[in-house]
């Protein structure tokens, strides 16, 4: 191949990864949109006196007047459409509210939060990809074999067992009854600094979970994907060969099953939120989940509604992402078809 | 939550036989349980706390005294009636939304199902967690919550059906025999959809019970003094940190074994059914 087609391609990809770019905006956009309109019709029908909440144990002893100074302050009385255009408008400047709840800024709260839920769901993920590759491959390498069946019938076990009860089943055997690692929290209780080996440390247990309970999906469609795989042209092309098996399994057939793999970690993202926020509550971890209940038995819709469209964007983000690593990994998907 | 999927595995035969008798003893205590073993919700035995499981027993008893089976099986009948709620009021919100998608098909259609992928986008647990926070925790909470999160497979499976059910010619021969809309709708569409949405329901219900067991698990679901499964997990936190963890993990077993019964099952069924449906059919 002349290089100048092989530069003409490349610019046609990149070319094409915009027009991906453009596609999925056009997708998450509306979906941001609607997101924030049905969660703000939902906090409108809340039968929730802001005002009273603002004002907490005081709005007992607080007279009419300053509490309808509050509203006309806040102006919880104008038309929803004008209340909805205000809170968009602070949200895309960046203002993302007061924390009724918490009693600081919602930007506060994120900043000092986000942080280990993130660290927590991509070292969860990491784990989860890396094991589920390796396990479901193999497996799938002896279909039928006693490894195969009994990842199988453990997958399916694992499966049943919501994850707040395997973390607190991994609380009552590792913690309490073997006593190897820490309970819950994120250091020591004596520890007066933040160290490295402190947090990963105490983040064993709570990863190790999440990651087993999202595990099970992974590891049979892995299976399934590599097994259909091996049965490929060109995996029976590189056996006749006489390529070790080893190079074949894993170069050649878990390879082709790794794209399909890719688009659906981003469909599977929403789920490992969901299990980070009970794994955070089980472990007492000082993420977003602890906060995120907090801020529901609060009422807290300015917060609640931040921690919901964020997680949202970032899901979305994760999407695209995953797209366009499908196009970078597989030459056969045109990104500008 | 977790999809058990079972493809087209070839269970063994007892398999099926034990998961059967396992639901249908589940469903049965659930609903006797008044009946064949009453029980005092208020009544506390302080002399009797924490005990290990034993004869007297068999799943210990928790903080206050109380035998942990006994409100085992009161809380899994709780959180059955609630799933089935839940799962009904989800199945009549798709069943609404797939059925105007389905029949009026078109730009409403593609409107109605973009919603469906909107929804299907946002983590459904903070979803559901946003819809207690506003509507205040209780009851009626929880089955909206389960609602409002859990009707998109119904309505795919509802829209699907009717789309390729409009295209038949019985339906065809209806209209031509001057049929109106609404008597094609309630003579001819709705008796095919019913028997798949009742299925659809049924296999909603192990999702609705997750959801509402997640929920009391956080402290923001049922009531704390109604012994649900979730909120007996909930309870017994304090009791493990202590090391008695019967309080907490016999409710959670119990979810565990429902569940896997009933992917059992649901495996064996899936395998004969049409294939537009299965794949909606993700326990």
């Amino acid at each position: 191949m002349t290089p100048t087609a092989t530069a003409r391609r490349r610019r046609r990809g990149i070319a094409g990864a915009g027009a991906v770019v453009r596609r999925r905006l056009l997708v998450a956009v509306p979906v941001l949109i609607a997101t924030s309109i049905g969660m703000f019709l939902l906090g409108a029908a809340s039968p929730i006196d802001p005002a009273k909440q603002y004002a907490g144990a005081a709005a007992f002893t607080a007279t009419e007047e300053n509490l309808d100074q509050i509203r006309a302050n806040w102006g919880v009385d104008d038309p929803l459409p004008v209340q909805y255009v205000r809170w968009v408008g602070n949200l895309l400047r960046g203002d993302l509210g007061w924390s009724t709840s918490r009693h600081e800024p919602v930007t506060a709260v994120l900043g000092a939060r986000a942080g280990w839920t993130l660290l927590l769901v991509s070292a969860a993920l990491a784990l989860v990809l890396v094991t589920s590759l390796v396990l479901g491959t193999l497996a799938a390498y002896r279909r039928g074999g006693l490894f195969d069946r009994g990842l199988r019938a453990a997958a399916y076990a694992v499966e049943a067992m919501p994850v707040f009860w395997l973390g607190l089943a991994a609380i009552a055997v590792f913690a309490l009854t073997l006593g190897w690692l820490p309970a819950g929290g994120l250091t020591g209780v004596t520890a007066t600094t933040t160290t490295a080996a402190d947090v990963a440390w105490h983040l064993i247990l709570p990863v190790g979970v999440l990651a087993i309970s999202q595990a099970p999906w992974f590891v049979l469609f892995v299976r399934d994907s590599v097994a259909e795989s091996l049965r490929d042209d060109h995996v029976l092309a590189a056996r006749a060969r006489g390529l070790p098996g080893r190079t074949v399994l894993f170069g050649h057939a878990m390879r082709t099953a790794l794209l399909p793999f890719l688009t659906l970690i981003g469909t599977h993202l929403p789920e490992l939120v969901g299990g980070a926020v009970l794994v955070e509550t089980v472990f007492s971890l000082p993420g977003l989940g602890a906060v995120t209940v907090q801020a529901a038995l609060g009422s807290d819709f300015p917060l609640l509604a931040a921690i919901t469209l964020v997680t949202t964007a970032v899901v979305l983000t994760a999407n695209l992402l995953t797209d366009l690593a499908y196009a970078a990994a597989d030459p056969r998907v045109r990104l500008d078809g | 939550m977790a999809e058990l999927t079972l493809r087209r595995s070839r269970m063994p035969r007892p398999a099926i036989t034990v998961a059967t008798a396992v639901l249908v003893s589940a469903a049965a205590a659930g609903l006797l349980a008044p009946v064949l073993w009453p029980l005092d919700q208020s009544a506390v035995d302080l002399a009797q706390t924490r005990l290990a499981p034993s004869w007297a027993h068999p799943a210990g008893t928790d903080d206050l005294g109380r035998d942990v089976a006994h409100r085992t099986v009161y809380g899994l009948r709780v959180s059955l009636l609630v799933g089935a709620v839940a799962a009904l009021v989800a199945t009549i919100i798709g069943g609404i939304v797939g059925g105007i998608a389905g029949t009026l098909g078109g730009p409403v259609d593609r409107i109605l199902m973009r919603i469906v992928d909107t929804v299907a986008a946002l983590p459904h647990l903070l979803l559901g967690i946003f819809i207690v926070a506003m509507l205040r925790p209780g009851l009626g909470a929880v089955v909206l919550s389960v609602g409002l999160t859990h009707w998109l497979s119904t309505a795919r499976i509802v829209r699907s059906e009717l789309l390729s059910l409009r295209t038949r010619p019985f339906i065809d021969a209806a209209i031509s025999g001057g049929a109106g809309r609404l008597r094609v709708l309630t003579r001819h569409l709705l008796p095919h959809v019913l028997p798949k949405l009742a299925l659809a329901t049924t296999l909603m219900v192990p999702h609705a019970v997750w959801h509402e067991t997640a929920l009391s698990f956080l402290g923001l679901g049922l009531p704390p003094h109604l012994a649900s499964l979730g909120n007996m997990i909930n309870d017994g936190q304090g009791s493990l940190l202590t090391g008695a963890w019967w309080p907490s993990l016999m409710p959670g077993l119990v979810i565990v074994i429902v569940t896997l019964a009933l992917a059992t099952v649901v495996a064996r069924w899936r395998d004969r059914l049409d294939p537009r449906v299965r794949a909606e059919l993700q326990l």
